[in-house]
């Protein structure tokens, strides 16, 4: 499981980078969505894998932490969920507002004079 | 410690969102002038409040004023406020800036574009929160805060350059967020803990085969923060933010790459300071190169200037190059200095993105550019020379002429103002190094080098923009300006002022706040060993 995660994060944050390095506003804003996928995975990756475990203490369980999950990193991956898709949301309105304003959806607002 | 100074903690962070949401409530847009007032009223607030915060974390034996803890959890387990002398000061820097701003844009500027009130206030919990969070993930949460609002904010206005600039301005900080998660999360992986106090007092117990993976989470966390402290290679986004900003905006966006320069000091002397263990000092050589970089692209690239907008967008990345290599040196006595020179020219910064506005007023957009053209190619206008005899400058002229003489003489760091001072107090302090030490390095000398010539890159800058604005231009007719525009500009350069005439008692003041971050068993000790009950105070968590 350890290998698929981490082909995972891999796969996704590099195609991630490459997509923010293109000129269109379009494929940054997937680049950004790509790379906080991966990010949030790395996250609970380090909290360590645990197949099977519960995140919180269960009734007739406390006191034993090895049992569990460690619910940190799930509680951080939810808030890191919640504040780039808000971002990304944000981000979406400039990006309609500079198509809008300057006519082309390159990130410097002109064509490249070719 | 009374009760009501306990809550006293999060006031900075609780009542600008109160602000910001009973503004919100009331109906946004459609009433203004309550809003209007209630930022005002808000701010007002926050300065007394960071005064008030700052009077006790000095009396305090340790400096550390007091821990408050969410919902009263133990320290290691739960999200602190830490108040101590440097943040209570950089909550009072914040604050009194605020202040300037939101009268400044009383005049025109909130009616401008929409939500002007609620994001600025939304903007200083952000900043306000960053200062006091003892825990690095809710540091991310503040900063996401800061961020959110300083979009809307960079957008104010709206426009063609403002919609550009801030498209670059958010990719690279959602990026540089991407960082900041990875970093932290790498440091929670190898240490389990995400209380700076916690933190620092594991960092020296880490095994030596994950040493590895921690130093390079805490490199990625570093990268995060020098891209808002605007750090060379990465400070490309900032001039044409900081040029395209309205003037209240980019005058209260001069405390952002403080920020970032903020948690670089604060964090890297309690994680990696002499106590550390194997990983002390990790990174210094760093900071102190990159800052001298910063300097000197900042410098270059305010003689480069052609309007006064991008020149004060410049003097922001000398001022965050100075402090970030100031830190990277590494000793006591240069903190202090840094310190001073940060708050001074924050201040003086400030104050020239407001007063830039004022200058601009009286004439034609482009006018900056075309003088330049014109001096390049030597085509002149001695035609002009003529009727240029006699004129009276009239009176609003002369303050403005005057406020700018100020400002220049606070930014590029000459004598009688508090930015002579700062910069004296750091090389006298680079140039003395603790005894036992092996006399003066390499690096002071070159830090020296670095700082004068960029002092006297920004005096030809400055006084170039000061000559085209003031003296050189017969047909600009005279700006309007309004005695609330004014006063907030005349205001910040009187704190620079005062802050020359009681450099004794305020350097004493950096002196100690120094000390206790260069030695930071206190603070770790009243994070962690505040054990003690207090009355329950809780607030939702994130």
């Amino acid at each position: 499981m350890e290998m698929l995660i981490a082909l995972g994060i891999g796969a996704l944050a590099g195609s991630g980078v490459w997509l923010i390095l293109r000129p269109r506003t379009f494929q940054v804003i997937i680049g950004l969505s790509l790379l906080s996928y991966s990010v949030n995975l790395f996250i609970l990756a380090m909290g360590r894998l645990r197949l099977d475990a519960p995140p919180v203490l269960a009734v007739r369980a406390a006191g034993d932490p090895a049992q569990f999950a460690d619910p940190l990193p799930q509680a951080l991956v939810l808030t890191a969920i919640v504040i780039s898709f808000a971002t990304t949301a944000l981000f979406l309105v400039v990006l309609l507002v500079s198509r809008g304003l300057t006519g082309t959806d390159h990130v410097d607002g002109r064509e490249p004079e070719s | 410690m009374s009760h009501l100074s306990d809550q006293l903690m999060i006031a900075p962070v609780v009542l600008p969102l109160l602000a910001g949401a009973v503004m919100l409530a009331l109906g946004g847009e459609r009433r203004r002038n309550v809003n209007a007032a209630l930022n005002v009223v808000s701010t007002f607030v926050l300065v007394g409040v960071a005064i008030a915060l700052l009077r006790t974390a000095d009396a305090a034996p340790t400096g550390v004023m007091g821990v408050y803890r969410l919902g009263n959890w133990p320290a290691p387990f739960a999200i602190v406020l830490v108040v101590d002398r440097l943040s209570a000061l950089m909550l009072l820097l914040t604050s009194l800036l605020a202040a300037a701003a939101v009268v400044f844009s009383l005049a025109r500027w909130h009616r401008v574009g929409v939500l002007f009130h609620p994001l600025f206030q939304f903007l200083l919990m952000g900043i306000n929160g960053a200062f006091l969070t003892g825990d690095l993930f809710n540091l991310f949460v503040f900063f996401e805060v800061l961020l959110a609002a300083s979009y809307g904010l960079a957008l104010y206005g709206s426009g063609l350059t403002r919609v550009k600039a801030g498209l670059h301005y958010i990719v690279i900080n959602l990026a540089a967020s991407l960082l900041f998660l990875i970093g932290v999360s790498l440091i929670y992986g190898v240490s389990g803990t995400l209380n700076m106090a916690d933190l620092a007092a594991r960092i020296p117990a880490i095994r030596a085969e994950d040493r590895a993976l921690l130093e390079a989470g805490a490199g990625i966390l570093g990268i995060a923060f020098l891209v808002k402290a605007g750090m060379w290679p990465l400070c490309f986004w900032l001039p044409p933010t900081y040029a395209a900003a309205s003037p209240p905006v980019a005058s209260i966006f001069a405390i952002l790459t403080k920020v970032g320069a903020y948690i670089l000091l604060r964090l890297w002397l309690l994680l990696f300071g002499n106590d550390a263990g194997a990983s002390a000092q990790f990174g210094g050589e760093w900071l102190l190169l990159g800052g001298m970089a910063t300097i000197a692209f900042g410098a270059i690239g305010s003689l480069a200037a052609q309007d006064m907008a991008r020149l004060a967008a410049f003097s922001v990345l000398v001022s965050s190059g100075t402090v970030l290599a100031a830190t990277g040196l590494g000793q006591v006595d240069v903190t202090s200095g840094a310190l001073f020179y940060l708050i001074s020219s924050t201040l003086g910064l400030g104050a020239f993105f407001l007063l830039i506005e004022l200058v601009e007023r009286g004439r034609e957009p482009g006018a900056d550019v075309l003088a330049v053209t014109r001096e390049a190619y030597g085509e002149d206008d001695e035609m002009e020379d003529a009727e240029e005899v006699g004129i009276a400058i009239p009176a609003t002229m002369g303050v403005l002429g005057l406020a700018f003489l100020v400002c220049a003489l606070v930014i590029s760091g000459l004598p009688p103002l508090s930015g002579f001072i700062a910069k004296f107090a750091l090389l006298t302090a680079a140039l003395n190094p603790p005894a036992g030490g092996s006399g003066v390095s390499g690096a002071a000398w070159a830090f020296l080098v670095v700082l004068i010539l960029s002092g006297l890159a920004s005096l030809i800058a400055m006084t170039r923009a000061g000559i085209r604005a003031f003296w050189a231009s017969p047909d600009r007719t005279v700006p309007r300006v309004r005695l609330i525009e004014m006063a907030p500009v005349v205001i910040l350069l009187i704190l620079c002022a005062m802050q020359t005439i009681e450099a004794g008692p305020i350097m004493r003041f950096m002196q100690a706040t120094a000390q206790s971050l260069h030695a930071p068993q206190d603070y770790v000790r009243g994070v962690l060993g505040a054990t003690a009950q207090r009355p329950t105070a809780s607030v939702g968590g994130t």
